[in-house]
């Protein structure tokens, strides 16, 4: 079978002074193959935890990841990652970050060169290949980010809050950019994010987690991811039904941090 | 005292005169700026007060030296030189008391001068010369040629008309006149405020000595092979603190095993100074090459475990996960990502041990060396040619400075990366 399977996921934590927290509580899902999930969910409700575990950063306690059929047991180039910042190598230029899997796999410049050029035209920094990174801004170290990531053909791609330290209009142009590349290139993804909007523009289905254990709390189907592939993501956000469910989120994810505040309220 | 007393004044002096005349014009963002005082980024050093420092200092020490480099009215008051005169009170047994005039020749450095021909004047105390160098004292027996000798009883009991006795003492306007426990008198004339040349020789005489030994050398090797050697011993025992230190703390900052097993080792070599290692390798070593490259061997090698275990450590995990995302292996990710990582951190170890490693090249040469900077000025110390310490001191501090400009040099080109992560 094709596509991302977790079965149900647990994740125990011991702290250091006693006692453990439960990051992940049986959590189960299916992605088939090039489907965008958003995740959103309340801080402390183990969406990183997840990703990591998918990525196979961390085992979790208890349950199985699945890719095609077989076992995640630790990081591969299967599933590729992209972090909010920081991940790039600042010793490198922007063309030898992004064909760095190609040549960590030993492949020949004749084998990715084309495919390096081509993505770093599509995301818009051909005239900057030969740049260090660190004279790059925030959006462009995303775009070679997103770029690196997909120069290795991944068959997953698990993006924690790739545009969360981007400004408001350079988030914009890069929501449009990963809507673009996702549906050019078919890719399954899962996206991690605090914003609700991005989450419900972006997601072609979107589950919101609760924290204390960490588990998903309710899952939607989402028409936004598709319509704004078509058109102007300004306009997706005038749809009725977007402002509906956004409201519906944010009061949702709002009662969770009442209830967390509430409960180490009690407990003080 | 006073030196410090016109540093100061010197200091004050040229802030306020340059704020006076100099109207700096700032550029940039730095000229808009309306908070300056606890704005780091708003302080720039003033070259200027820079340049006026190093001129205060040869300044300073021209005008106590009396150096020919510096105009005669800024000198400081040099010792007497000159006739210089004072009057001496006799008695004897059975005579009166009388009166009489010493003169003598005070002759500069290096001069021998003649005690002057003088008549023997009235009385029965007589007249009497005598010749002494500046900054040195010598005995004048004046009882020599008076009529009445020790032998009657002479004795001085006064000179200027101030009573003295034996162990006292009297200043004239020329110098002190002092009176040994047997009654013989001294004189020492008037020091001045400026340094003997023993002590203190002027600019330009380190500056001849400097050409001096840079063509005829010293000790049986040239100058440069003095500083060659130091430098020499220095990188040797870099390299090979480096060529240790580095993999070692990889491994450090890579396997708890090792780190566990190697921890209390650096921890508790790290601060120990080198300086204190000296008598023990000495012991172990001799006080040949290998003696002072071991030395400095474990000097450099604690700061460049430390350095590149900081340097592994300090990597983000978001870059090690990156690269395992993109598939890289183990190895490929101590060659691309922790390795090229580390080299910020291990430039900066490698500035603070090539400071280290050139102070106790020069401190291991005090203690015993046939060549080397530090031997040179120990050397020097020993024969009192302050003029060769204060060149050697003067080349060592301009050899440190040029390898910490060197390096700086050497990061910004290799690792123009630095801070930018």
């Amino acid at each position: 079978m094709t596509g991302l399977s977790l079965e149900n996921l647990s994740m125990r934590f011991d702290l250091p002074g006693g006692g453990t927290v439960q990051a992940l509580n049986d959590v189960s899902l299916t992605l088939a193959r090039g489907e965008l999930l958003s995740v959103l969910g309340p801080s402390g409700c183990g969406k990183t935890t997840l990703l990591n575990i998918v990525a196979g950063f961390l085992a979790p306690t208890e349950g199985v990841v699945r890719l095609n059929g077989h076992e995640v047991r630790g990081p591969a180039a299967e599933r590729g990652m992209v972090f909010q910042q920081g991940a790039l190598f600042e010793w490198m230029n922007v063309r030898e970050n992004v064909s760095f899997g190609p040549r960590m796999a030993g492949r020949r410049e004749r084998d990715w060169g084309a495919q390096v050029d081509h993505l770093l035209e599509v995301v818009g920094l051909h005239a900057f290949k030969d740049k260090a990174v660190y004279e790059l801004s925030g959006g462009m170290q995303q775009r070679v980010a997103l770029a690196r990531c997909l120069a290795n053909d991944p068959d997953v791609i698990l993006m924690d809050e790739p545009l969360g330290a981007l400004d408001a209009l350079t988030r914009e142009k890069m929501q449009s950019l990963v809507l673009k590349l996702w549906k050019e290139t078919g890719k399954t993804i899962i996206l991690i994010t605090h914003s609700v909007e991005e989450a419900l523009l972006l997601g072609e289905r979107l589950i919101v987690m609760a924290p204390r254990p960490g588990r998903i709390h309710r899952e939607y189907r989402l028409p936004f991811a598709d319509l704004g592939a078509a058109e102007d993501l300004r306009c997706v956000k005038k749809h009725p039904e977007f402002a509906l469910r956004r409201e519906e989120i944010l009061s949702m994810i709002w009662d969770m941090e009442e209830e967390i505040m509430g409960r180490t309220e009690a407990a003080t | 005292m006073t030196v410090l007393l016109i540093y100061l004044v010197v200091f004050a002096a040229s802030f306020a005169l340059v704020r006076l005349l100099v109207h700096r014009s700032l550029s940039g963002m730095a000229a808009r700026k309306t908070v300056t005082f606890g704005d780091e980024s708003a302080v720039r050093p003033d070259r200027v007060a820079s340049v006026l420092s190093v001129l205060t200092i040869f300044l300073l020490w021209g005008a106590f030296t009396g150096s020919h480099w510096v105009p005669g009215f800024l000198h400081a008051p040099g010792p007497f030189v000159g006739e210089a005169r004072f009057t001496y009170t006799a008695e004897a047994d059975g005579l009166p008391p009388d009166d009489a005039t010493v003169t003598v020749a005070v002759s500069p450095l290096g001069e021998e001068a003649a005690a002057p021909q003088v008549p023997e004047g009235e009385g029965w105390a007589k007249d009497d010369a005598a010749s002494v160098t500046a900054w040195r004292s010598g005995l004048i027996r004046v009882d020599e040629n008076d009529a009445a000798g020790r032998d009657a009883g002479h004795r001085v009991v006064a000179v200027n008309d101030e009573p003295i006795s034996p162990g006292g003492a009297v200043q004239t306007p020329y110098g002190r006149v002092g009176m040994s426990p047997k009654g013989t008198l001294t004189f020492e004339p008037a020091k001045g405020w400026q340094m003997e040349p023993i002590w203190l020789p002027a600019p330009e005489a380190v500056v001849a000595r400097l050409v001096e030994i840079a063509q005829n050398g010293y000790r049986d090797s040239t100058l440069w092979e003095h500083l060659g050697w130091s430098l020499w011993r220095v990188v040797a025992g870099f390299v090979l603190g480096a060529l240790v230190g580095i993999p070692l703390g990889y491994a450090m900052g890579l396997s708890g095993w090792f780190r566990g097993w190697f921890d209390p080792i650096v921890e508790f070599m790290r601060p120990v100074p080198p300086l204190a290692l000296i008598p023990l390798v000495i012991l172990w070593a001799g006080i040949g090459e290998a003696g002072k490259i071991i030395l400095l061997f474990l000097a450099a090698l604690w700061i460049m475990c430390i350095a590149a275990r900081s340097g592994v450590s300090g990597v983000k995990i978001s870059k090690v996960h990156a690269a395992y995302a993109l598939g890289a292996s183990k190895a490929q990710i101590l060659r691309h990502v922790i390795i090229p990582n580390s080299l910020p951190d291990i430039f900066t170890g490698a500035r603070v041990a090539m400071g280290v490693c050139w102070g106790t090249v020069v401190a291991a040469e005090l203690v015993a060396a046939e060549k080397g900077a530090g031997m040179m000025i120990m050397v020097a110390s020993k024969f009192q040619l302050t003029d060769i310490v204060l060149m050697g001191i003067i080349l060592i501090g301009g050899i440190g400075f040029a390898i910490d400009v060197l390096m700086r040099w050497a990061e910004r080109v290799l690792v123009p990366w630095k801070g930018r992560g």
